[in-house]
Order: C-alpha cells, then sequence, then structure tokens
C-alpha cells in the first residue's frame, strides 16, 4: 500500500548463543507481521522481557551478534524507494540513518556527551545528514529549537547544566532536527516527573503534526499510550497478540491480557478494588506451548494449550490472537480477588 | 495524657550547604514540615512531590538516616536522632524500608534468603537455622511466598515481582510498625504495580503497618491512601484525607500536578496538550511567605 512508511513481515529475530556447546536460543521476536503508516503514531505496549526493546533493536537495524534476524523482512520506504533493513548493507543504512530513521533514547544523559557543548553533538548528529553549509545549518537547528521551545542558548550549556525534561526536549531536537520521516521513541518519558512529563509528550507530538513524520512509541506505561498514539499493538511474550486503534484497545479490548490491563489501571475519582496479574511472563528460552499467554489466562481452555493463536483481523482494523476473543471474561476472574492472609 | 503518637514529626528542616568557601549556597530541602501518625490507626500515609521536592529526605530523616537541621522527630515519644547502639537497633527493627528498585537492593552474587536471615539474625537475635526460618518463613507467607520458593535463589533467578515482595518481606521480618517505602512502584510494569500496592493495603488492614508511601504517582496515591501530604521544593503545599484531597486540589500547584495526570477520557484521540506549568507560581519565594492555613474537610493549605 502507499500510505505505509514500514511493513514487517513474518520477523523473526533470536538471541542465538552458544555456551561449551549447548546451544540456547532466545526467541525475542517471534513472527510479527505489522505496518506503520505515515502521519501517525503506534504504539508498542507489553512488560519488561517481553521483547519490545528488541524488537524495536530490529526496526533501528542495529542488529549486533548474538542477536540475528532468522527470518522476515523489515521494509521501509522513503521517498517511494523501498528498503530492507533487515538485508541491507551497513553503508546503505548509514545512508537512512538520522536523515530518514531517527531515534529518541529514554536515558538522554547517554545520548549527549558529557563533557561537550550540547552544541558539538548536534554537529555530530546532524550535520553530515543534513548537508547544508555551515551558516545555513545553524539556521535550521536554531529555527527548530524554536519551535520546541527552546533558547538558542541550551546549545552552548554542557548537558549536566539542564534539568532532566530540558535535556530531553533537547534529545528530542536532536532526534527531529533532520526532518526525518520515521522516529522510534524508546521509553522517553519514563524517567520524567508527572508534569515534564505531560509537557515532553505534548511536545513530541506537536512534532510529530508539524513534520508529519511516523513515530513509534514504546512503553509500558499505558496512560501514555492513551493520550499520545493512534493505533497500539500490545506485546506479549514475544508475539502481538492485540492491535487497534488506541481507542478501540481502551474501550473494546478482546484479547484477555490487554482486558485485564486496562481494568487495572488505576484512576482518580476510581475506588473499586484493581486486579493484579498473578503469575510471572513466561521465559522467552523456553516459551510454553501454545498460546504464550494461557498459563495466566482466567478462560484458558485445552485447545490453547496445544495450538498457537493467529493474529486474525476484525472489523475495524482491530487485530486480535486469541481462541477465546469473544467470550465473556467473568468479572470475579478478571478482579482476581485475593485471599486474606492467614 | 493519652500515649504519644507512633511517629511525631515536628518543624523539621534540612539544609544542605554546598559548594566551597567562596561560593557556598544553602538549600532548603524540607522546610517546616509537621504532621503525627497516630499508634491506634495504622493508615497509608502518602508523600507526594517531583524529584527535588524533598520527600526522599524526609524519608531519609524519618528512618533516622539524616539528621534535621532543626525540629524534631519523636518515634513514640523519644527523639529519633538520639538514639544509639541497641536502643537505634531497636527503633530500627520497628521502622523498616523498602526501596525504589528491587533489582538493585538485592546483591546479584549473593542468595536471596541470605539478606533475609541477616535481617532476622541482626533483629530478632536468631542464632540457629530454625529460629531464623520460622519469622522468615512467615514474612514470605504474608507477602505471598514461601521460604521454599526463594531458598538457595539468587536474584536473577526470580521476577521482578517476587524480588519486589522479598524486598517486602525482608522488612516485615522484624514485625515494625512503620514501613517507609520510597518510590516502591516506579520501576515496576503496570500489572505488577497495582499487585504491590493491593498488598500495602492488606498489610494495612490484616496486620496494622501503617505505610508511609512515597510517590508522584497520584493515581496509586488516590487508589491507597487515607492521608497524604502534597510537597513542592521541600514545603507542604497541601495536606489532609488523601481522596477529597485529590478530587478537588485548591493549591495552584497541587491542581498543576492534578491536570498533568494523564487520563483516560480521550484515549486514541491525540488531544494531549502542554501542563501549564508556565501560569503556576512556582517560585520559592511565593511559597517561603505562605503559611499553611486549615479549610474545609480537615485539609491544611498553603496560601500566599
Amino acid at each position: 500500500m502507499a500510505d505505509d512508511i514500514l511493513t514487517v513481515e513474518g520477523l523473526k529475530a533470536y538471541y542465538q548463543m552458544n555456551y561449551f556447546g549447548v546451544e540456547r536460543e532466545v526467541r525475542a521476536v517471534d513472527d510479527v507481521t505489522m505496518r506503520v503508516m505515515a502521519n501517525e503514531i503506534y504504539g508498542i505496549a507489553g512488560e519488561s522481557s517481553s521483547g519490545k526493546t528488541s524488537f524495536i533493536k530490529v526496526l533501528a537495524a542495529a542488529i549486533r551478534p548474538p542477536f540475528r534476524i532468522v527470518d522476515g523482512r523489515v521494509t521501509y520506504r522513503f521517498n517511494g524507494k523501498p528498503i530492507d533493513v533487515a538485508h541491507a548493507g551497513e553503508d546503505e543504512i548509514a545512508k537512512i540513518r538520522w536523515k530518514h530513521l531517527s531515534y529518541i533514547m529514554q536515558g538522554s544523559m547517554s545520548v549527549l556527551n558529557p563533557v561537550r557543548r550540547v552544541r558539538s553533538t548536534f554537529e555530530d548528529f546532524a550535520f553530515r545528514p543534513m548537508g547544508l553549509k555551515r551558516d545555513a545549518f545553524w539556521e535550521a537547528v536554531e529555527a527548530h529549537l524554536a519551535r520546541l521551545h527552546l533558547e538558542p542558548g541550551v546549545l552552548r550549556a554542557y548537558p549536566h547544566e539542564l534539568s532532566g525534561g530540558m535535556r530531553q526536549r533537547v534529545t528530542i531536537a536532536l532526534a527531529t532536527v533532520c526532518r526525518p520521516e520515521f522516529i522510534i521513541a524508546d521509553e522517553p518519558t519514563t524517567a520524567l516527573d508527572v508534569v515534564v512529563q505531560k509537557d515532553v509528550l505534548a511536545m513530541i507530538r506537536e512534532v510529530q503534526q508539524a513534520l508529519g513524520s511516523s513515530v513509534v512509541f514504546v512503553t509500558h506505561d499505558m496512560s501514555v499510550h492513551a493520550n499520545i498514539t493512534d493505533r497500539l499493538a500490545i506485546v506479549y511474550a514475544g508475539r502481538i497478540v492485540e492491535e487497534a486503534p488506541t481507542r478501540t484497545i481502551f474501550t473494546a479490548a478482546r484479547h484477555p491480557y490487554t482486558r485485564h490491563l486496562v481494568a487495572s489501571l488505576p484512576r482518580i475519582g476510581d475506588t473499586s478494588p484493581k486486579p493484579s496479574l498473578e503469575g510471572r511472563p513466561p521465559s522467552l528460552a523456553e516459551p510454553p506451548a501454545g498460546c504464550r499467554f494461557h498459563p495466566r489466562c482466567p478462560i484458558a481452555v485445552e485447545r490453547c494449550r496445544r495450538e498457537v493463536p493467529v493474529l486474525e483481523e476484525r472489523p475495524g482494523g482491530h487485530r486480535v490472537a486469541c481462541f477465546r476473543a469473544d467470550e465473556a471474561l467473568p468479572a470475579e476472574k478478571i478482579l482476581n480477588v485475593e485471599e486474606p492472609l492467614s | 495524657m493519652s500515649a504519644p503518637p507512633l511517629l511525631d514529626v515536628r518543624d523539621v528542616s534540612k539544609v544542605f550547604t554546598m559548594g566551597g568557601v567562596l561560593s557556598r549556597k544553602q538549600i532548603r530541602a524540607v522546610n517546616e514540615v509537621s504532621f503525627a501518625l497516630s499508634a491506634e490507626t495504622p493508615e497509608i500515609f502518602t508523600i507526594i512531590g517531583e524529584s527535588g521536592s524533598g520527600k526522599t529526605t524526609l524519608a531519609r530523616m524519618i528512618l533516622g538516616s539524616d539528621v534535621p537541621t532543626s525540629g524534631e522527630l519523636k518515634f513514640e515519644g523519644r527523639d529519633i536522632a538520639a538514639r544509639r547502639g541497641a536502643d537505634r537497633l531497636a527503633f530500627m527493627a520497628r521502622v523498616q524500608p523498602i526501596f525504589q528498585n528491587p533489582f538493585e537492593a538485592f546483591n546479584p552474587l549473593k542468595r536471596v534468603d541470605r539478606y533475609l536471615a541477616s535481617t532476622a539474625r541482626r533483629f530478632l537475635n536468631a542464632r540457629t537455622e530454625a529460629e531464623m526460618e520460622g519469622p522468615m518463613d512467615e514474612a514470605l507467607h504474608h507477602v505471598g511466598l514461601s521460604l521454599k520458593e526463594v531458598k538457595g535463589r539468587f536474584p536473577h533467578e526470580l521476577s521482578g515481582g517476587q524480588l519486589q515482595r522479598t524486598a517486602i518481606a525482608r522488612a516485615l521480618i522484624s514485625k515494625p510498625s512503620v514501613i517507609v517505602a520510597d518510590e516502591p512502584v516506579s520501576m515496576v510494569d503496570a500489572s505488577l504495580r497495582m499487585a504491590i500496592v493491593n498488598l500495602f493495603k492488606r498489610l494495612r488492614d490484616e496486620l496494622g503497618v501503617t505505610i508511609i508511601y512515597i510517590t508522584h504517582d497520584l493515581a496509586t496515591a488516590y487508589y491507597i491512601s487515607d492521608r497524604i501530604i502534597i510537597m513542592q521544593k521541600g514545603h507542604v503545599v497541601e495536606m489532609g484525607p488523601a481522596r477529597p484531597i485529590l478530587d478537588a486540589p485548591q493549591h495552584p500547584y497541587s491542581q498543576l500536578l492534578k491536570r498533568s495526570v494523564l487520563s483516560f477520557d480521550d484515549a486514541g484521540r491525540g488531544l494531549i496538550t502542554r501542563s501549564g506549568r508556565e501560569e503556576v507560581d512556582t517560585s520559592a519565594e511565593a511559597l517561603v511567605k505562605g503559611r499553611l492555613e486549615p479549610a474545609e474537610d480537615g485539609r491544611l493549605v498553603r496560601v500566599g
């Protein structure tokens, strides 16, 4: 489709290790198919060790052994020209990096060089990809900073002189200064306070709208997804278990895991008891057979233990991987009321 | 006369001096904070604030790890800072901490049960294995685990949830009356977060433990707290019953915090806007001039 900027087909990416002759395979990304359209924010939600960070490593074309792509294609389409980053060479990827495909990271301190002024970090990252003359380059950088409500003075500062929120805004400016078509944001607001978090999220949304870029936004925080993403994928143990427009996820989710996530969100003004999900996320080295969620699922049946459910298309751009998607979830089961202490 | 409160914090301030001889700078981390926790009614007492609000410094003073610059902290009527030796150990047994990141709280090279055993040895004076294991198993049962499950395991063999539960069990071994939990859920996943806060509720209701819950997350605070104090730059700006305050905050800073909580009403509409921080007077001068005044429903609000 012409509107797609990223198409992922049947992607399998495993960590393959070999210790003393014992082979070990961690299936961090297992058979993922999805696409991201132009000018949208696509959210990825999942617990830690659900494979979401491994997945965006593939999207960012940052694959290093022992992590490797076993199967599938990851195709970007920049200016109508397709490039499969799963199989492209280093120099081809270097050409699109930062100019077309950029990255907002979680720890702003690890992006900005602590012993150099912010100015030199901008020069290192953006000068070559932008291909402008020196004067025009700094003019463009300052205009872009102004768009993010940052004074040109931040360029003269050292990273430690800026507050956490300011630093995160600088990294957003850095990631977007080349007007990339595709931005990967990995938990960019997790370390921030509530007030600063809201400002930074609003800013990401503003920049995305202004540039018309596509963003893949990864976080485990469902309240962040509710406020910034257009479509949302829920990842469990290396697989997408549900994907839908964000509003549908919060109002009409069908997968028991998603329904649990939404039901357990605390809200101001709501004092009803909230469930907690027992058990632990499965090990990706030895995932359970069948549906990977079945050991923790309140409505699992025999079939879930044997067969792997496929991600099935439903009306309204909704995809669910569950045999029991049309079953009601009994309130007492989702609430998982704890027994009193002995 | 009635019994002294369990914990009495009165006009407590903490000033840190930074810099050298020529560029000395004083930072008032905590400024004249007062509250009392009753011995009869266990509660979840929440301290809300952003980074730099002084909430962790206040927690350290309650635990006796820091000494206030001025003011008094009394536990059961006696000054915390003045306790020494066995007296201090007895105090530490009654007021126990839980830390933010369960993965950092445990030594990765030591078995998890050793950490529990050392607490039992220290506070219960347990010497034999049987003397140690009884209280350890009991404490683990309170958090939904058992000694069988954690014995001989290293931290990396347990999930984040099991580790944070074990950290809470460790705090329970000495049968404390107060647990100080500094951001216990900010590093954990959403489903686990509710498991931990539900556990706090049960500890309050069934074991009668008072929990000082320090957080910047207003939604979980609303869910479990009995009383809250909201701090800004070391000053209390609003304190009192939790739900009335969070339903309708009165101080401009509390209102800003509530506005910044991400809601679910417009999920997927992409309508997020800025917090409007610039319009709220967050300067230190406004705070220093103001004082706490009683308002309706038993709350105190700082007015300028």
